[in-house]
C-alpha cells in the first residue's frame, strides 16, 4: 500500500497573530512553524500502516522552501520519502489541484489528510482532492482500519459516531482519535539523522489558478474587562437582565 | 440566477442553522437582486423556510438520504445550483457542511470560503469576511469564480424572520451514494450535542477527577447544555474525545460558555472564541480565562457550581 500524508506546515498553536504590509500578510517573526496537529496524527497512523503492514509512506506538502523543515520533521518520525510542491500556497483549491497531481503521478492507494489546517481553517483541501482524483472520502476520521483492498473508517459526528466500510483509493480528513495523544512521537536522534539523507523530492506546480484572495486581515477588536461577580444570584442576574442568555 | 442555500435537517427537522443560513441567503440574495431557493433532503414541513426569506424549496425525499451521505448531498445541491443557474451557493460550517462543501466546489468549479461570519462587503467583485487561525483573526477575501461557494458561520449571523410564500416544487436528482456506507451509527439521543447547543457547560482539570464530573452535569442538565471539556481531561480519560473542545478540538459558537476550573490556555481560548458569552468558574484571579471572559467569579468549583445550579432550578421553576 502506498500513503500519501498531506502536511500543512502551521504556525505553532501557541503563536500570536500579527500581520504585516497593512495588514495583507502573515507576520512569521518569532513564529515557530510545525506540522499541522491534525496532520501529525494521521502520519502517526500512517507510521501504523508502516510498521504493521507494510506500506511506504510519503509525505508532500505545497509551499516554498520554508516548509522544509516541517517536511523533514515528518521524515525523522518515519516518513520514507517527502515531495514539495514548489509554490506559495494561496487557497484551498489550487493546493488540492497540485496534490491531485501528486497522487496521480505517485499512485497512491491511501491519502491522508488533516480534518483542517489550523491556520487558513479551510477545512477543503482532502475534500477537494478526493473529488479530483475521483476517491471516495471520509472526513472527521477518528479511526480507519485496511485489509487489503477494503477499509473500514470511524467518523465522528455530532454527538457520536459512525462506522463506515469503504474501498481504497481512499482520501481522509484527520483528526485526533486516528491515534492518541500519546501515541505521538517526538523525532529521536537516529530519526533526524536518518532524515538528512532521505529524499526530498522538489516538483514544479501545475498551472493552478487560485480562485479566491485574500484581499485584508482583521484583528477581533479588544473586548472589554470581565465583570466579576461574588455571588451565584448577581451572575444569573446578569446572564438574565444583561447578557440576556439564559 | 438565485442564491441556493442548502437547508441541514435532523429527522426531517430544519436544524436552527437551516434558518440561519437561509437568513444569510436572503440578506445577499437581496444584495444582488434576487431570490432564494432552498434545498431540502427528506425535511419536514418545508413551508417554514419561507419564514426566513426563501421563495422556493426543492425537496428530495429519498429513504437512501436518511443517514447522511456527503458524495451523494453534494451531487444534489450541485445539480440544484446547476438547474437554478445559481451565481452564489450557501452551505453551513457544521461537520456534515464541511464535509460536504469541497465537493460542491470541485462539481461547479466554484471558489469555496468558508466560517464566514457576515453579509459580503460587496458582491461584485464578492468579498466575504471569515475567520482565520481558528477565531484568532479575520480574513477578508474574494471570491473570483462565476459560482461562489460560501461557509456560513455558526451563530455569527443569526436568525431573521422574513415571511416569504413559498413554491414548492418536487425535486428528482440523480442520487449517487458513491461506495461510502454506513454500517452502524453510535449516537446518544438523549443528549445535547456541543454543534446544536445553545449553551455549553465546560470542566476542565480544576475538577480533579472524572467523579466529580457529576457537577457539570448537573449544571448543564438545568440549562439544557452540551458539556465538554479542556484537552487534558480527555488525554487522561476522564471525558470521550468528543467532548474535548478547542483549537485542536471541537469548535464552540454557542450564545453562552461556561468554564470551569479550566485555566484558559490559548489553544483552548482559540476554538471557543466564536462563543458570544463567556463566564468563568476558576479558584486563581490570575487564571489568563478572565481576561477572555464576560463574568466571572473567583471561587471554588466545588462550592461555586452547586450553588449555581441550586439558585438556577429556582430561577427556572420562577421564569418557566
Ligand atoms: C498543540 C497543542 C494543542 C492544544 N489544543 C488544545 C485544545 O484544543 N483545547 C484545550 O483545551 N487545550 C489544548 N491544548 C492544551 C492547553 O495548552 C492547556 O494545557 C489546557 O487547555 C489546560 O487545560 P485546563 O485548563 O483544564 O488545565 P490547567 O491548565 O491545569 O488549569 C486548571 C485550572 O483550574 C483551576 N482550578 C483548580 N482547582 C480549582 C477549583 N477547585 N475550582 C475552580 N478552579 C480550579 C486552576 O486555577 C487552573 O486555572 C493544546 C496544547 C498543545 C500543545
Ligand atoms: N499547503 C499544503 N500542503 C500540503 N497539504 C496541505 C496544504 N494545505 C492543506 N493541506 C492538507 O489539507 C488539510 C486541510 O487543510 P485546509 O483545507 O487548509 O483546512 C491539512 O490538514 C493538510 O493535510
Amino acid at each position: 500500500m502506498k500513503i500519501l500524508v498531506c502536511i500543512s506546515h502551521v504556525p505553532d498553536t501557541t503563536s500570536k497573530i500579527n500581520f504585516t504590509d497593512g495588514d495583507t500578510k502573515f507576520d512569521t517573526n518569532g513564529v515557530q512553524f510545525v506540522i499541522n496537529p491534525n496532520d501529525e496524527f494521521g502520519l502517526t497512523r500512517a507510521m501504523w500502516f508502516k510498521e504493521k503492514q507494510g506500506a511506504s509512506v510519503h509525505v508532500a506538502n505545497v509551499g516554498g522552501p520554508e516548509t522544509e523543515p516541517t517536511l523533514r520533521k515528518a521524515l525523522a518520525i518515519g516518513a520514507d520519502e517527502a515531495i514539495r510542491v514548489n509554490t506559495t500556497a494561496t487557497d484551498g483549491y489550487s493546493v488540492a489541484k497540485q496534490l491531485a497531481q501528486v497522487i496521480k503521478d505517485g499512485n497512491y492507494d491511501l491519502v491522508i489528510g488533516g480534518r483542517e489546517s489550523i491556520d487558513y481553517n479551510g477545512g477543503m483541501v482532502p475534500g477537494m482532492i478526493a473529488k479530483l482524483t475521483d476517491s471516495n472520502f471520509v472526513n472527521n476520521c477518528i479511526g480507519l482500519e485496511i485489509e487489503g483492498n477494503d477499509a473500514t473508517a470511524i467518523r465522528e459526528i455530532d454527538g457520536g459516531k459512525e462506522t463506515l466500510k469503504t474501498s481504497l483509493p481512499l482520501v481522509i480528513g484527520g483528526q485526533k482519535g486516528l491515534v492518541e495523544e500519546s501515541d505521538l512521537r517526538i523525532p529521536n536522534m537516529r530519526g533526524i539523522m536518518q532524515a538528512r539523507s532521505k529524499p526530498l523530492h522538489v516538483k514544479d506546480p501545475i498551472e493552478a489558478q487560485a480562485e479566491t484572495q485574500t484581499t485584508q486581515f482583521e484583528k477581533p477588536a479588544p473586548r472589554g474587562a470581565v465583570k466579576l461577580v461574588d455571588n451565584v444570584e448577581d451572575l444569573i442576574n446578569l446572564l438574565h437582565n444583561e447578557a440576556k442568555v439564559i | 440566477m438565485s442564491v441556493v442555500v442548502y437547508t441541514e435537517s435532523e429527522g426531517g427537522k430544519f436544524k436552527k442553522i437551516a434558518q440561519e443560513a437561509v437568513s444569510y441567503a436572503k440578506g445577499i440574495a437581496d444584495m444582488m437582486g434576487t431570490t432564494v431557493t432552498a434545498v431540502a433532503v427528506n425535511g419536514n414541513n418545508t413551508d417554514e423556510l419561507g419564514n426566513y426569506g426563501a421563495s422556493k424549496v426543492l425537496e428530495v425525499s429519498d429513504p437512501k438520504l436518511d443517514t447522511f451521505n456527503a458524495e451523494a448531498y453534494a451531487d444534489i445541491v450541485a445539480q440544484a445550483a446547476k438547474e437554478e443557474s445559481a451565481e452564489v451557493v450557501v452551505i453551513t460550517s457544521s461537520a456534515n457542511g464541511k464535509f460536504m462543501a469541497p465537493l460542491v466546489a470541485v462539481n461547479l468549479e466554484a471558489g469555496y470560503v468558508p466560517n464566514v461570519t457576515e453579509l459580503p462587503k460587496s458582491t461584485s467583485p464578492f468579498t466575504v469576511k471569515h475567520s482565520v487561525y481558528t477565531n484568532k483573526a479575520y480574513s477578508h477575501t474574494e471570491i473570483k469564480t462565476a459560482v461562489k461557494v460560501v461557509g456560513l458561520a455558526k451563530n455569527a449571523y443569526g436568525v431573521y424572520e422574513n415571511a416569504t410564500s413559498v413554491e414548492k416544487s418536487s425535486f428528482s436528482p440523480s442520487i449517487n451514494t458513491g461506495s461510502v456506507e454506513v454500517v452502524s451509527v453510535d449516537k446518544a439521543t438523549d443528549k445535547v450535542t456541543i454543534a446544536d447547543a445553545e449553551i455549553v457547560v465546560s470542566g476542565g482539570r480544576g475538577l480533579k477527577g472524572p467523579e466529580n464530573w457529576g457537577l457539570i452535569e448537573d449544571l448543564a442538565e438545568v440549562l439544557g447544555a452540551a458539556t465538554a471539556c479542556s484537552k487534558p481531561v480527555s488525554d487522561m480519560g476522564w471525558r470521550p474525545h468528543s467532548e474535548h473542545v478547542g483549537q485542536t478540538g471541537k469548535p464552540v459558537a454557542s450564545n453562552l460558555y461556561i468554564a470551569i476550573g479550566i485555566s484558559g490556555a490559548i489553544q483552548h481560548l482559540a476554538g471557543i472564541n466564536a462563543s458570544k458569552v463567556k463566564v468563568v468558574i476558576n479558584t486563581d484571579p490570575e487564571a489568563p480565562f478572565f481576561k477572555a471572559a464576560d463574568y466571572g467569579i473567583v471561587g471554588d468549583a466545588f462550592e461555586v457550581v452547586p450553588q449555581l445550579t441550586q439558585k438556577l432550578k429556582e430561577f427556572k421553576a420562577q421564569n418557566a
